[in-house]
């Protein structure tokens, strides 16, 4: 296509303005150390920091060293042997993912707490239970809602490039098991340490979990910080120190990545399962078993038997309004961040210069941001910037009030920064199989560069942006620290509702929200588990 | 029907096509040949209004669709294309896929174009298929029922087998041919594939650094090589020394030949002879002595590598129900009637 010269530059502005949008917050953010309340950070630098900084570190390495030994041995049993129902597990175990780690979190603290149901019942059969509100039961709750994110990669990577790398380990006369560990690990390990940051940022800006286990880290904190001490500097310089790790965690998934590239998918056959041993077998499927029901199926029960049994009396007038506003943030936020992201796609696929490449990495960069972080930070861009209309309005003789702090737009900003590569992703590999034939060929056949776009992309990208809309509602509904704190004042959504209900005990008034959005949640984890390996055929890559 | 007159075409600081010119009669299926970065796929591509051109015209039916000033976007050139990955549409079933092109038909014109096609293409099975369920040498048909459908006055194929088995592509070849003829269309063919090539074209043009080397039949192309980089791309040979004398014959390890009419040397230049593997032949009388080097079994016949007294190599093929012991000394005679030859430049100057 002729290249033409347009008179306002479309792209290169529009990519700014998301790039601009997604850093603004971090810059906001890593420039707090400006404004020191010297008496407030003597106190958090003594007694608080060191303790949120700790904690937040050390539920991150327990939650790491479960969810890969979960993900990781969960993957590589379904994939190199057969046992009964492993055909039903293969896809199950990815299940957990559809509940929010805070809802599994007080279906467990129900059961499990001092006062808990199942402890109580314990207690008369003569057996005391371990406590479960510490750092520990925060670990292994967290493991079980974010195994999947280790498990899934790890299973597409075992699936395809494991049966060759098993057959060639053979012939070097390695057994599959030292097969397994020397040679099929370490070609999937680029997968697997991707889907465990992954599972890091998500540990990294849990906020709903640990409150509720009342374990304080870093997002905690900048919370306390605001609401407690009310001081937002304090809660912006508490949300850097949370931002470097994340950062640090982000360089480690983006190696990853780099990693990742240079090995090659496999176009051999599909690794052959092996049956386990009989006494072995049954073994396998109770772990899988076990694992599904503790981490999906008993909590969903749970929620449904509260839901009804007590939810009717809480269905009230007030809950159509959660409802409503959680409907109104999901789908607005879902429109805005899909249409964005479209276009960063498109910005992309026009581009092959360097620095658009670089654009939209720190336009996606918002994915990495814990929640928390990302709320501080929006609010004070915000704040600055309703400092700015104020202040030109008094210039003007307007009205100096602030426009933006509290609107739901500085909401859905942050929506778009944190979701905006949710959506990103399967627009972009949608435009990826649209290759250049395609758009040349329908232009050799008479089709305007309209008409292709209406005939030929529209078409091919539509499941994709609905797709992409449907992943960003669902992550909207579900989300809980920026809703908390960028929300107008006095909003409530089922999110935070859940928040405040779980936080007073309340658990049976909690199930009903909850579970509307754990359904919600369902849909796209669906999707999800039918991308299984075996299943698929390799697609030709356009030359 | 198409002209190409002079393009120039540079990418950055790479001069891609240098004054590239062509004329394809009306009907004719012309191919370009040549090594990959010839600059015979970004001929085919300011041809279909891709690219535009730097220097030169483009003319498709006497309209002039690219100057170096002023030039048609594709979807107003008469042109149609085939894809060397086929730029099929996923999204739509193979008729839909040919009707692409048709929508200024009305629906019963247009149903029938697409019946038409896919008869002919041998495809009415596969009317309500999507791409994807189809096998490489289908898509490619579809590719071009598709591009077909239209009636362009003139169709552009790139590299139309490259994605295909080679046991398929000769055979394809022909079936192409047989579709472009039945269609009574204009195409221009770019591939790297002689076979191909020869199967499907009546002229063939040999694209070297930019430019058209030689524009011919492929009998042409094989047998007058008009340059030593023609002679050395098409089909293969070896090159023997030899030295132009006064009555136009060339002095060789093999006797005295005569030279290709047309050929204007002096006596007593140095010059390469070109023999191709069938032009030698055993011959148990002839006084030329050769040792048998190597045996190429290539099914219907054998191709031997042949070392002469002089020290110089030649290629010949034999019939492989009569073969030949390799080591031994056979005798060889010359199966032809004129010789092509070309000024060997490294001895001019060594003298």
């Amino acid at each position: 296509m002729p290249r033409r010269v347009s008179l306002f530059p479309l792209w290169p502005i529009g990519v700014a303005v998301l790039v601009v949008m997604a850093a603004a917050p971090l810059i906001a953010i890593m420039t707090s150390f400006r404004a020191i309340d010297v008496s407030l950070w003597a106190h958090l630098i003594h007694h608080v920091l060191p303790g949120y900084a700790s904690e937040t570190v050390l539920l991150l390495g327990i939650v790491l060293v479960l969810t890969l030994l979960l993900g990781v041995g969960l993957a590589w049993l379904t994939t190199a042997y057969t046992f009964p129902g492993v055909r039903l597990f293969r896809w199950a175990l990815v299940l957990p993912l559809a509940i929010p780690a805070y809802v599994l979190a007080f279906v467990y603290l129900a059961w499990f707490d001092v006062t808990g149901s199942v402890t109580a019942w314990a207690r008369t059969a003569g057996v005391v239970l371990p406590e479960i509100r510490n750092r520990w039961g925060a670990a292994v709750t967290l493991a079980l809602a974010f195994y999947p994110y280790v498990y899934l990669p790890a299973r597409l990577a075992f699936a395809s490039t494991g049966a060759r790398a098993l057959e060639v380990g053979q012939t070097l006369g390695l057994t599959r098991r030292a097969a397994f560990w020397q040679v099929v690990l370490p070609l999937a390990r680029p997968a697997i340490v991707g889907g465990a940051a992954l599972v890091g940022f998500e540990t990294l800006a849990d906020f709903g979990l640990v409150s509720l286990f009342g374990i304080d880290t870093l997002s905690v904190g900048i919370y306390k910080a605001w609401y407690g001490l009310f001081s937002l500097p304090t809660a912006m310089q508490i949300a850097a120190v949370l931002a470097l790790t994340a950062m640090l965690l982000l360089a480690l998934e983006q190696w990853a990545r780099r990693a990742a590239r240079y090995t090659t998918p496999g176009r051999g056959a599909a690794l052959t399962p092996q049956p386990l041993s009989p006494l072995l077998a049954p073994v396998a499927s109770v772990l899988c078993t076990a694992v599904l029901l503790v981490a999906w199926a008993a909590p969903l029960v749970q929620l449904v038997s509260w839901a009804w049994l007590e939810g009717q009396a809480f269905l009230t007038l007030r809950y159509a309004s959660f409802f409503g506003h959680s409907l109104l943030l999901g789908t607005s936020g879902a429109l805005v961040t899909a249409v964005l992201a479209l276009f960063l796609a498109y910005a992309q696929r026009r581009s092959r210069h360097p620095t658009m490449g670089w654009a939209v990495r720190v336009a996606l960069l918002g994915y990495a941001l814990p929640g928390a972080v990302l709320a501080v930070g929006v609010v004070a861009v915000v704040s600055a910037l309703d400092r700015l209309w104020i202040a030109a309005a008094k210039l003007a003789n307007l009205p100096a009030t602030p426009v933006l702090a509290g609107t739901i737009a500085a909401l859905l900003a942050a929506y778009t920064v944190r979701f905006l590569v949710v959506a990103f992703q399967p627009i972009h590999a949608a435009l990826m199989r649209i290759t250049p034939s395609m758009d040349e060929a329908a232009q050799s056949l008479g089709a305007s560069p309209l008409q292709v776009l209406t005939r030929v992309h529209w078409p091919l990208v539509r499941p994709a942006l609905a797709g992409a809309a449907a992943f960003v509602f669902i992550d909207i509904v579900k989300e809980l620290p920026i809703t908390l704190m960028t929300r107008p004042f006095g909003w409530e959504t089922l999110a935070t509702r859940i928040f405040e209900l779980t936080n007073d005990g309340r658990w049976e008034a909690a199930a009903l929200p909850a579970l509307a959005v754990t359904l919600a949640g369902l849909l796209p984890t669906l999707l999800l588990a039918r991308t299984d390996p075996t299943h698929t055929t390799p697609r030709n890559s356009p030359c | 029907m198409l002209i190409i007159d002079g393009v120039c075409k540079r990418f950055g600081a790479r001069k891609v096509l240098d004054g590239f010119s062509l004329q394809l009669e009306a009907g004719m299926i012309g191919c370009l040949l040549g090594p990959s970065g010839s600059g015979k796929t970004t001929a085919l591509r300011l041809v279909a209004g891709f690219e535009q051109p730097d220097a030169g015209t483009i003319t498709v039916a006497g309209v002039p669709v690219a100057t170096a000033e002023h030039s048609l976007p594709p979807y107003q050139r008469p042109i149609g294309m085939v894809f060397q990955d086929y730029g099929l549409f996923p999204h739509l079933t193979v008729a839909k896929n040919i009707a692409f092109g048709l929508r200024h038909l009305p629906r019963a014109a247009r149903a029938q174009r697409v019946a038409a096609l896919l008869a002919l293409v041998a495809l009415s099975e596969a009317a309500d298929a999507y791409p994807h369920e189809l096998s490489g040498g289908q898509q490619q048909r579809v590719a071009l029922a598709r591009s077909l459908a239209p009636r362009p006055k003139l169709l552009l194929l790139d590299e139309p087998f490259s994605n295909l088995d080679a046991t398929l592509r000769e055979h394809l070849a022909g079936e192409v041919r047989r579709i472009l003829k039945a269609e009574a269309v204009t195409a221009l063919v770019v591939t790297h594939d002689q076979s191909e090539a020869f199967a499907l074209a009546d002229q063939l043009g040999v694209v070297a650094e930019g430019r058209i080397a030689q524009w011919d039949s492929a009998y042409g192309l094989y047998h007058q090589p008009q340059s030593r980089f023609v002679a050395d791309f098409i089909g293969e040979g070896a090159f023997l020394p030899g030295t132009i004398t006064d009555n136009g014959m060339v002095a060789t390890p093999f006797g005295l030949l005569p030279c290709r009419p047309g050929t204007l040397l002096p006596a007593g230049r140095a010059v390469e002879v070109l023999l191709r593997p069938d032009d030698l032949a055993p011959d148990a009388t002839s006084p030329i002595a050769a040792t048998l080097e190597q045996a190429l079994f290539r099914g219907s016949t054998i191709r031997y590598t042949l070392r002469l007294p002089t020290g110089a190599t030649v290629l010949m093929d034999h019939p492989s129900h009569d073969p030949l012991p390799v080591g031994s000394q056979i005798g060889v005679r010359l199966d032809v009637r004129h010789v092509v030859v070309f000024p060997s430049e490294n001895r001019a100057e060594q003298r």
